[in-house]
């Protein structure tokens, strides 16, 4: 099986992405490999609206028919937006992890953060040692 | 585990060849899954789906004395057991009435008894059985050699049958539930741990591998052990290990059924300490939950009732039903709603009788 990795997008070692949106916020899931771990996710807890977050905070709760998984806030910011859809469409995490199965958008705290993240290949190579 | 080798089952390479995601299971490595532990369980109740079981492990009782042990060792009574090929779900207790196992028996002759027993269990179950035979005039055999496939599902009967021969196809159709057949070298038994009609069927280590692909072949599709977790839940079926053990009673595991307490003569292990507590009453119960609100249920979450808290034992997602269930031990007068804690939130839940799910049907 071979895991898709976006080049464009930022990592984490605790296997969520992010979309730099370029206006000081930032759109993040998890990714491709995170769910193929995690399995069919029937459930997901969404940070509230609003809510603010440190790096690496628990943001919210991914569960999958298998077990719960905690969702880090990859950086510091403020939930400006959430996936509403996941409520009632959990799977979409499975389907579309870099799409349509996106968890939260922050307004970052400082934009600068954004460089402490990995690159796609670093990203690669990080899950290859695993 | 000492052993860190994994030991495989003779269909090691057919799992992998199906893509199956393979994770330790009590020292045996076994498919979790093929892809979708969700896709694999609604297979198994709308269609038809087959489980690698081989780790299970399969004990024949030859000899004499076989009926006269397995009514001391078992609470359920083998003498119930008067038509050939019929099978029993039955406790194995320790004195204390604990929960050594839970097992299958089938009688197969006067002086033939078939059972299968769980794989976690194994060794301690064995020297509790060789050590409680001693005095019997009996053989047990362990039987290493034999493999075991679980086909289960509305379609699987029919699926199966027709991969048999005409003798073969005839002497199975005519199984009735919780009957057994041996017919050359292979055993075939309407049983299973679902919640769906089916078949487990033990065999030769050396001929399972076909029969694995034979049914590939007719449609039945392999199933992993996150979805035989999830069906047998939904089927309200209790696990060893996780609803009960050494420290729980059927009484208070929701197995009561299962042991026979007449004739007062027939003094089976754990009898005493099981009349003792039937006497003083037991303190808890085990049921049912299905989650009202948002979440999902997990094994030692605490269940928060007005009578006390008790524990969830098993829980998950229902994939027939879309929403989290579980068995949860309470406190014996629990009315029929409860709270589970989820992450520092409580839930109401709904209390019931399990089964949740038969035969492809909600029982909510």
């Amino acid at each position: 099986m071979s895991t898709n990795i976006p080049e464009e997008l930022l990592y984490t070692k605790s296997h969520e992405w992010v979309r730099d949106n370029k206006d000081g916020t930032a759109t993040i899931g998890i990714t491709d490999h995170a769910q193929e771990l995690l399995g069919d996710v029937v459930y997901v807890e969404l940070p509230e609206d609003g809510s603010v977050f440190g790096a690496e905070d628990p943001a919210g709760v991914i569960e999958s028919v298998k077990a719960a998984s905690d969702f880090y806030s990859p950086l510091g910011g403020e939930v400006i937006a959430v996936n509403e859809q996941l409520d009632d469409e959990p799977e979409l995490i499975n389907s579309e992890p870099y799409g349509d199965g996106w968890v939260v958008t922050l307004k970052l705290e400082n934009i600068d953060d954004l460089k402490e993240l990995m690159d796609a290949n670093t990203y690669i190579n990080e899950i290859a040692e695993s | 585990m000492s052993n860190t080798t994994p030991q495989h089952t003779p269909l090691y390479e057919q799992h992998l060849k199906a893509g199956g995601k393979m994770v330790d299971f009590a020292g045996w490595e076994m498919p979790i899954n093929y892809g979708s532990q969700v896709k694999e369980h609604n297979q198994v109740r709308t269609d038809a789906g087959m489980f690698d079981v081989s780790h299970m492990v399969v004990v024949d009782f030859t000899g004499q004395d076989c009926k006269a042990f397995l009514q001391r060792l078992l609470a359920n009574d083998v003498d119930k057991l008067k038509q050939q090929g019929k099978a029993l779900y039955s406790c194995m207790l320790n004195e204390d009435a604990g929960i050594i196992d839970d097992l299958i028996v089938y009688y197969l002759a006067d002086d033939f008894y078939r059972m299968v027993i769980n794989a976690a269990t194994r060794e301690n179950d064995l020297a509790w059985i060789n050590k409680q035979a001693a005095h019997f005039d009996l053989h047990i055999n362990e039987r290493d050699d034999l493999a075991m496939i679980a086909a289960q599902g509305p379609n699987a009967r029919e699926k199966l049958l027709a991969t048999l021969d005409d003798a073969s196809a005839t002497q199975v159709s005519a199984l009735k539930p919780f009957f057994g057949v041996q017919i050359d070298t292979i055993f075939y038994a309407r049983t299973g741990y679902t919640g769906e009609d089916g078949f487990e069927i033990v065999l030769p280590n050396e001929a399972v591998a076909a029969l694995w692909n034979t049914l590939l072949a007719a449609g039945i599709e392999p199933t992993g052990l996150g979805a035989r977790d999830t069906l047998r839940l939904e089927a309200g079926m209790s696990l060893y290990g996780t609803d009960m053990d050494t420290t729980t009673s059927p009484l208070v595991s929701a197995l009561k059924w299962t042991v026979v307490l007449e004739p007062k003569e027939r003094n089976f292990l754990g009898r005493s300490a099981l009349e003792a507590e039937i006497k003083a009453k037991p303190t808890t119960k085990m049921v049912g939950l299905v989650l009202e609100g948002k979440g999902i249920l997990r094994g030692h979450q605490i269940v928060v009732t007005k009578s006390g808290k008790g524990e969830i034992t098993s829980g998950s997602y229902s994939p027939t039903l879309g929403v989290a269930i579980a068995l949860a031990r309470v406190p014996v007068d629990t009315g029929d709603h409860c709270h589970v804690e989820i992450r520092n939130k409580q839930i109401v839940a709904r209390v019931l009788k399990p089964p949740f799910v038969r035969k492809g049907k909600s029982c909510l």
